[in-house]
């Protein structure tokens, strides 16, 4: 899923300044698992700003919605207040769900809450971590499922720089496993250490797939409607 | 084998030992200073001598330029490259940079992190890794750059680059099996020559030497100069791959501060003397105290 963090309400309050009502609008899918961008958050997040706007001698007017995913045109309709009765739409989704939003209601002004950060997955209680780089060129059938791109702070592809710690960590921070190490050891672990020694040289990546080539688009072809323009 | 590009290929074909030196380039323009070192302390002393490359991700004056000017000054560099700043055209172009102001030994390295360094907000690039960028060399020799034409074709370069290209390799770290792993692949890429993190331990060496074997590349150790037992303990702390012995860190504890260079000096020559059998040469990193590299020589019994 998309990981997402609270943005500081110190920037969310700059960002909102002159506003005199802002609707919080929450999503119901990837932030609402991470806790950062749910319902439970948007009503937390409007006690936030009204104590700030309060504290700082003004006033805000600050309503709640929660839509299913803000990243999808079908769940509109789940919305119970109107953009248009807001100075400011404070979106809690990732930056698709704020990006899209924007787009679905050209005279609000959207404004972001969160900042997204990765695609990831729950690995402890409280904890998320970056599986998933979103490369456009999957590898994980060469590393047994540890993603050098994304678990690599280097993204190397032939095997590990000279920056492994002596615990497998990588020299960025001792909290960041070395990805090549975590390669080596799902390989250990499944009994598959020759065919990880027996890969060939990995040819440079195409980074035209990745962000290097714009932005990226997906159409399944036979599902298209002409009249999108698309 | 092919005709020597360098005097550190010739040396290594002809089986000498060799022993490479090291600079710094300069936060800044003041570039006397590291040539003049590298003139009084290393010229004559040492094959060739490296260059770093924004080492540890610290901004200062560029790896090409200070080994151009080594060359001026009648001294061999090894120019190194690191992949963390540049993408796959920059490192093209700066290889054929390289080739046209008479550099000719290339040391293809990965790069520490931009985290690591002084510019920690800067994008970390490694567009390739120091196997592409291996590969980006042998491509260039061949005549062709690792784009295409407007029909799909390799691009022809007008006059192509040779270099005596080498790699690096942690040969003392627990995770030594998988640097194994990525050695292969480096000299299946066309690394002729490596050099070798920090070396404290001579039998934990050796038992990575009896396991490369089979590269038959030349393999020059890494010997880098201890300062004090504090720079020891850091480095077993904090820097990956490298182990000083308890013993060592001991020597450097007991001696007096005026001896510490020359205990310094001594460890590095033993250590020199006991790898000498199972390798092909010595890169020292004296970390500054470049005055100590004739002193290092004579100490391993080369002088």
């Amino acid at each position: 899923m998309i990981v997402a963090k609270k943005k500081l309400i110190k920037e969310i309050a700059e960002s909102l300044s002159g506003c005199k009502r802002v609707l919080v609008v929450a999503c119901g899918s990837c932030v609402t698992v991470c806790l950062s961008g749910g319902a439970k958050q948007a009503d937390e997040l409007a006690s936030q700003l009204r104590l700030a706007a309060r504290a700082a001698g003004g006033k805000l007017t600050v309503d709640t919605d929660c839509m299913e995913r803000q990243c999808d045109r079908e769940f509109v309709s789940q919305l119970t207040h109107d953009p248009k009765n807001y100075d400011a739409v404070l979106s809690i989704a990732c930056g698709v769900g704020v990006g899209f939003m924007s787009e679905l209601f050209p005279a609000a002004r959207v404004l972001p809450g969160l900042n997204t950060t990765f695609y990831g997955a729950a690995t402890a209680d409280g904890v998320w971590e970056e599986y998933c780089h979103g490369c456009g060129d999957c590898v994980l059938a060469m590393t047994g499922g540890v993603c050098p791109i994304a678990r690599c702070s280097k993204s190397l592809v032939n095997g590990p720089c000279g920056g492994t710690t002596k615990t497998g960590k990588c020299e960025v921070s001792p909290d960041m496993d070395c990805g090549w190490h975590l390669i080596y050891e799902r390989a250990k672990a499944a009994g598959r250490l020759e065919a990880l020694r027996a890969l060939p040289v990995q040819k440079p990546r195409n980074w035209a797939k990745d962000r290097s080539g714009g932005a990226r688009r997906l159409i399944h072809k036979e599902l298209t409607n002409p009249e999108d323009g698309r | 084998m092919s005709e020597a590009v360098s005097k550190l290929q010739a040396e290594l074909e002809a089986r000498h030992f060799v022993v490479t030196g090291e600079i710094g380039p300069p936060k800044g323009t003041n570039v006397e200073p590291c040539l003049h070192e590298a003139e009084k302390y290393l010229k004559g002393k040492v094959v060739a001598v490296n260059v770093t490359d924004l080492q540890t991700a610290v901004m200062r004056l560029g790896s090409l330029v200070v080994s151009s000017l080594l060359v001026q000054r009648g001294i061999e560099p090894v120019f190194q490259m690191v992949c963390r700043d540049r993408n796959r055209l920059a490192l093209e172009s700066d290889l054929l940079s390289a080739y046209v102001l008479g550099i000719r030994n290339v040391l293809a390295l990965t790069g520490d992190h931009v985290a690591l360094g002084d510019h920690k907000d800067g994008m970390a690039v490694f567009d390739l890794d120091s196997v592409g960028l291996l590969g980006a060399i042998s491509t260039l020799e061949a005549g062709h750059d690792m784009g295409l034409d407007s029909k799909g074709q390799p691009n022809v370069l007008d006059g192509s680059p040779k270099f005596f290209s080498g790699c690096c390799v942690t040969p003392c770290t627990d995770d030594v099996e998988m640097q194994i792993l990525k050695l292969e692949k480096k000299v299946a890429a066309g690394a002729q020559f490596v050099q070798t993190q920090a070396v404290y331990d001579p039998g934990t060496f050796e038992t990575f030497m009896r396991r490369v074997e089979h590269l038959k590349v030349p393999v020059l150790v890494g010997i880098v100069m201890l300062k004090s037992a504090g720079m020891a303990k850091y480095m077993n702390s904090s820097v990956p791959g490298v182990s000083v012995p308890d013993q060592v860190i001991q020597r450097m504890t007991d001696c007096a501060k005026d001896d510490r260079e020359k205990v310094s000096v001594d460890i590095c020559g033993e250590i020199i003397r006991a790898v000498k059998p199972f390798c092909q040469g010595a890169h020292l990193m004296t970390l500054g105290w470049d005055h100590l590299v004739p002193d290092i020589i004579k100490a391993a019994g080369l002088a």
